[in-house]
């Protein structure tokens, strides 16, 4: 045997055990152990907390409205995941989480998200679509995907928001090596200049950053509110003028930004300047360094504003302020807005500070549901827990989390995962996507229904798969109907059925064996994923 | 005292009540006389008769007046764009556009729209709706009000369809996402998802299922949460509906002789007024059709040669198409995009946007056509807004012409009784 074959077998082998390394079972999840969390200033995390529920309250009060009892851990669970991690918990995860003490049990899995890639992985897609939105961009020079994992990067790090936005705002180079420029390629005008357009990173940075939608008064003054001029649209514009795309990346030159203005003859040159709070708008030599540290500058109230009402909108399905770009620079505001914004600049804007603080509000615990039935005013002032459609990329997850008993997460075998990524791809461009458009009242629509009750995804993971499907496994080896029925209930609804839904369902499954019964748990889980609990957050 | 040309808050109180009794009928959301009396006049067959549908070939980018309604030969902002003759003696239209000349009595074009939006989305919504993007409401798009207005008959299949559709297709706003535009792609390829995959009695004994489930999550809930939320078994019912529907042959071209597919340009978006034309005889009200790529800041003649080439032959095969089959009379059609272009070329060879005067087609549906109306500056001047005909002008004219008032209020959810348009009709375009 030559040098050259044992090299070959060796690799094969290294090879070989690789892929079984993948294969073989994960970690499970060790429920004792403790997912501590650095809360920062304790006693002014508290303070928040209270200060937020103190005002919800007197919303309450003042409208007379009666606030819902706080949720059951399962749908806290369930609204926690969701919301943070796009996706469903597992079975696994369930019975792992219903081991922990029912005091600490929602801290004790809040902490385990923000520790989980998925969190990372998944708020970095909904921040990027608000600052590069979701078409592929100029080829070569904009590199979506480089972009949202530098963003989730950024936020597993935890690293400051302020500092993100800094970067996104004023960093150079190339696309690739310095992932942050992408906020500016994007805009490129490649059948222009091809150079970043100043316009549209000016509407950009303000509604994705500042919650204001200055970009309409790009073409004319503000007509509904009379708020904005022209002039402050372009004069933001103007920051990004000097920057330049070259070979070597984006670089800032000295360049004059020049406009013609709604009924002038001529174009002017136009000033870089801020549209409001210029006493904190302070001299550098380059006008994206200045631009960034003005936007990002920690009495800035609508940077911080922004920023709130967008992870609020994220947590809860819908945001404060509505909609969510388009916040008054001068009030007024709802309850909680101001003092998880102040809280957040106070805290070096710290996310997984601001996620714990949200979860831990009294308007986040609450039911969305009262006895006796939910009134629009109770709705209106938050007094309860705000019924939301999912967003396709939920509803997506969901589905492929529900058919597996086992966590689909960043241990997951690399082919499930690059199954999960495809399948989720196809189902939500079928089911509709809304692009940057995800926070506003979204339609179901026929297309959807027929996807769900027909498509290639839930049907897929509703038939016999004993290699991957959940019903077919719950059909396998539940010792008995009513484990298979409560499994199939917690893996899709996360919760356990109420005593009607058992009794029929038992009916549905007595007396039936084999193939029937696999029949049956099929048609179980069938029904749950087209149920509208399934479809919605509450 | 109340003013007598105002309506009295009686009369609004009647009205929102009708509206909700309308409402929380579900899918009939006219009243039961009106019903009855929309039915009768459109079995009647009378050529005066209004309209029963729309369809709208929506030119996403907005087009250049130049190069397709509205050229202006030998003046310097045509830029070199020449004109031809049309069927109608003193009428041009821009080069390219020969097979729509050659109908030209048939069409009238109002070329001295005007809007207030300049930015894609928000004149899109404006074009759509009739009214400008108010951060407090959504307002439905001109499908929907002709879905929610007119009665459903006997059709199996959504009655709002947008065929290639871009970003904004059709919404139904605050009339509610019932009314939101079905979406699909080029005709070429076959619907999705419409076939179960299990037998029928296991099909139905998965939706007997299902009621457990949904009972078990009403409760507690607002009142009437189907209805007033999630519209969940509402879609799922007409998804189901469809699927068994024999209407859905109209979606199929396989059966269209090759000619006829010719005719309409060998282009999805020829393919897609096939269609359209197909989906009317079902009873569908609106069927948008998109035709992107309108935005040419740079290289506009280029890009709008291409263009008009697609347009043209699929513009004038389907007038022709309804024409031969006795239905342009209750057909409307209307072609245009969000805006015009710059008269003035910008350094690029391009023109940017303009809400300055710019052209919308219509034709069939009553409207008189043969016609221009309106004019823009042969120097690329601006129109002033009060001279042109602000886009909700178009809307007002339109509905009008499907025999429902413009002026109609309806109940909005913020509380605020709002018109289905607050334009005029347009004096000598339509049905008097």
């Amino acid at each position: 045997m030559s040098i050259r074959d044992l090299c070959f077998i060796s690799l094969c082998t290294l090879g070989f055990a690789a892929i079984v390394g993948t294969l073989l079972p994960r970690e499970r999840i060790d429920s004792k152990g403790q997912h501590l969390a650095d809360l920062g200033d304790a006693d002014s995390f508290a303070s928040t907390v209270q200060r937020v529920n103190e005002e919800f309250e007197q919303a309450w009060n003042q409208a007379k409205v009666k606030p819902a009892a706080t949720a059951d851990s399962l749908t806290l669970i369930r609204r926690l995941s969701l919301g943070l991690t796009g996706t469903l918990p597992s079975l696994e995860e369930l019975r792992a989480v219903e081991q922990i003490p029912a005091e600490t049990r929602i801290n004790w899995w809040l902490n385990r998200l923000l520790q989980d890639r998925r969190m990372s992985d998944y708020l970095a897609e909904r921040l990027a679509r608000s600052y590069v939105g979701t078409e592929n961009g100029p080829f070569l020079i904009f590199r979506r995907r480089r972009f949202v994992t530098w963003l989730s990067d950024q936020l597993y790090k935890n690293r400051a928001y302020n500092e993100v936005v800094a970067d996104l705002i004023s960093d150079t180079g190339l696309w690739t090596d310095s992932p942050a420029v992408n906020f500016l390629t994007v805009t490129t005008d490649v059948n222009g200049d091809e150079q970043p357009d100043e316009e549209r990173l000016a509407g950009r940075t303000a509604r994705a950053f500042l919650g204001i939608r200055l970009d309409c008064v790009q073409c004319h003054d503000d007509h509904l509110q009379g708020e904005w001029l022209q002039q402050d649209f372009h004069q933001l514009a103007a920051f990004y003028a000097g920057a330049k795309s070259s070979p070597l990346g984006i670089q800032d030159e000295e360049t004059r930004y020049e406009y013609q203005y709604l009924g002038e003859e001529e174009s002017v040159e136009v000033p870089t300047r801020v549209p409001f709070l210029e006493t904190l708008d302070a001299e550098h030599e380059i006008a994206r360094v200045r631009l960034a540290n003005w936007v990002t500058h920690p009495e800035n109230v609508a940077f911080r504003r922004a920023l709130v009402n967008r992870l609020w909108a994220l947590m809860m399905g819908k945001p404060l302020i509505e909609p969510i770009e388009d916040i008054p620079l001068n009030g007024p505001f709802p309850a909680g807005l101001e003092a998880l914004s102040i809280d957040f600049a106070e805290n070096k804007f710290d996310l997984r500070r601001l996620i714990r603080l949200i979860a831990s509000t009294n308007v986040f615990r609450l039911d969305s549901r009262v006895e006796g039935g939910v009134t629009l005013e109770q709705e209106q002032h938050w007094a309860v827990f705000p019924l939301t459609r999912l967003r396709p990329e939920q509803v997506a997850g969901s589905i492929q989390q529900a058919s597996s008993l086992t966590t689909i997460d960043a241990n997951s075998h690399i082919l499930v995962r690059l199954t999960r990524y495809q399948e989720g791809l196809d189902f939500v461009e079928r089911y509709g996507d809304r692009g940057e458009d995800e926070y506003g009242e979204t339609g179901g629509t026929i297309p959807q229904r027929l996807l769900m009750m027909n498509g290639k995804l839930v049907g897929e993971r509703t038939t016999e798969d004993l290699a991957n499907n959940a019903v077919t496994r719950m059909a396998a080896f539940a010792e008995n109907d009513d484990i298979a029925i409560e499994s199939a209930y917690l893996c899709v609804l996360t919760r356990r059925p109420s005593p009607t839904e058992f009794d029929f369902f038992r009916e549905r499954l007595d007396g039936k064996k084999g193939r029937p019964r696999q029949r049956e748990l099929e048609d179980l889980y069938w029904s749950l994923i087209n149920s509208t609990e399934f479809s919605w957050n509450h | 005292m109340e003013d007598p040309n105002v309506c009295s808050s009686t009369a609004h109180l009647n009205r929102r009540t009708l509206l909700k009794l309308a409402g929380a009928s579900g899918m009939g959301w006219l009243t039961p006389v009106s019903e009855i009396l929309a039915a009768t006049t459109e079995k009647s067959g009378d050529r005066n008769a209004p309209a029963k549908s729309i369809i709208l070939l929506w030119l996403s980018g907005g087009p250049s007046q130049l190069e397709t309604f509205d050229p202006h030969p030998n003046q310097d902002i045509a830029a070199g764009t020449t004109a031809i003759k049309t069927s109608v003696d003193g009428i041009q239209l821009a080069s390219g556009m020969q097979q729509t000349a050659e109908l030209m009595e048939h069409i009238a074009v109002v070329r001295s729209v005007v809007s207030r939006e300049g930015d894609h989305e928000r004149a899109a919504y404006n074009v759509k709706t009739g009214y400008r993007p108010d951060p407090t409401i959504v307002h439905p798009s001109i499908g929907a009000v002709v879905c929610h207005q007119l009665p459903q008959g006997n059709t199996e299949i959504p009655r709002h369809i947008s065929i290639l559709p871009d970003a904004w297709s059709g919404r139904g706003g605050y009339l509610g996402d019932q009314f939101d535009a079905f979406r699909l792609g080029d005709p070429d390829q076959r619907l999705h998802d419409m076939k179960s995959r299990t037998d029928k009695e296991r099909f139905e004994r998965r939706l007997k299922n299902l009621d457990v489930v949904e009972r078990a999550f009403a409760k507690g809930r607002i009142a009437n949460l189907e209805q007033e939320r999630t519209l969940h078994k509402t879609m799922m019912n007409e998804a189901v509906t469809m699927m068994n529907s024999k209407q859905l042959r109209a979606f199929d071209l396989s059966e269209v002789r090759s000619s006829e597919l010719v005719a309409f340009g060998d282009s999805a978006f020829g393919r897609s007024c096939l269609v359209a034309a197909r989906l009317i005889e079902t009873g569908v009200r609106c069927i948008e059709v998109t035709l992107r790529g309108w935005d040419s800041h740079v290289s506009n003649h280029e890009i709008h040669q291409a263009r008009v080439q697609e347009l043209d032959p699929a513009l004038a095969a389907l007038i022709r198409h309804l024409q031969e089959r006795s239905l342009l009379d209750q057909t409307l059609v209307i072609c245009g995009g969000e805006f015009g272009r710059t008269p003035r070329m910008n350094a690029a060879g391009g023109r940017d946007h303009w809400p300055h005067g710019f052209s919308i087609a219509l034709a069939g549906g009553g409207i008189q056509g043969g016609q221009v109306i309106g004019e823009t500056d042969p120097a690329g001047g601006r129109l002033a807004y009060e001279a042109g005909i602000p886009v909700e002008n178009i809307h007002a004219t339109a509905l009008n012409a499907l025999g429902i008032r413009s002026e109609l209020e309806l109940e909005t959810p913020i509380g605020r009784p709002l018109k289905l348009c607050e334009g005029q009709i347009i004096p000598g375009l339509g049905r008097s």
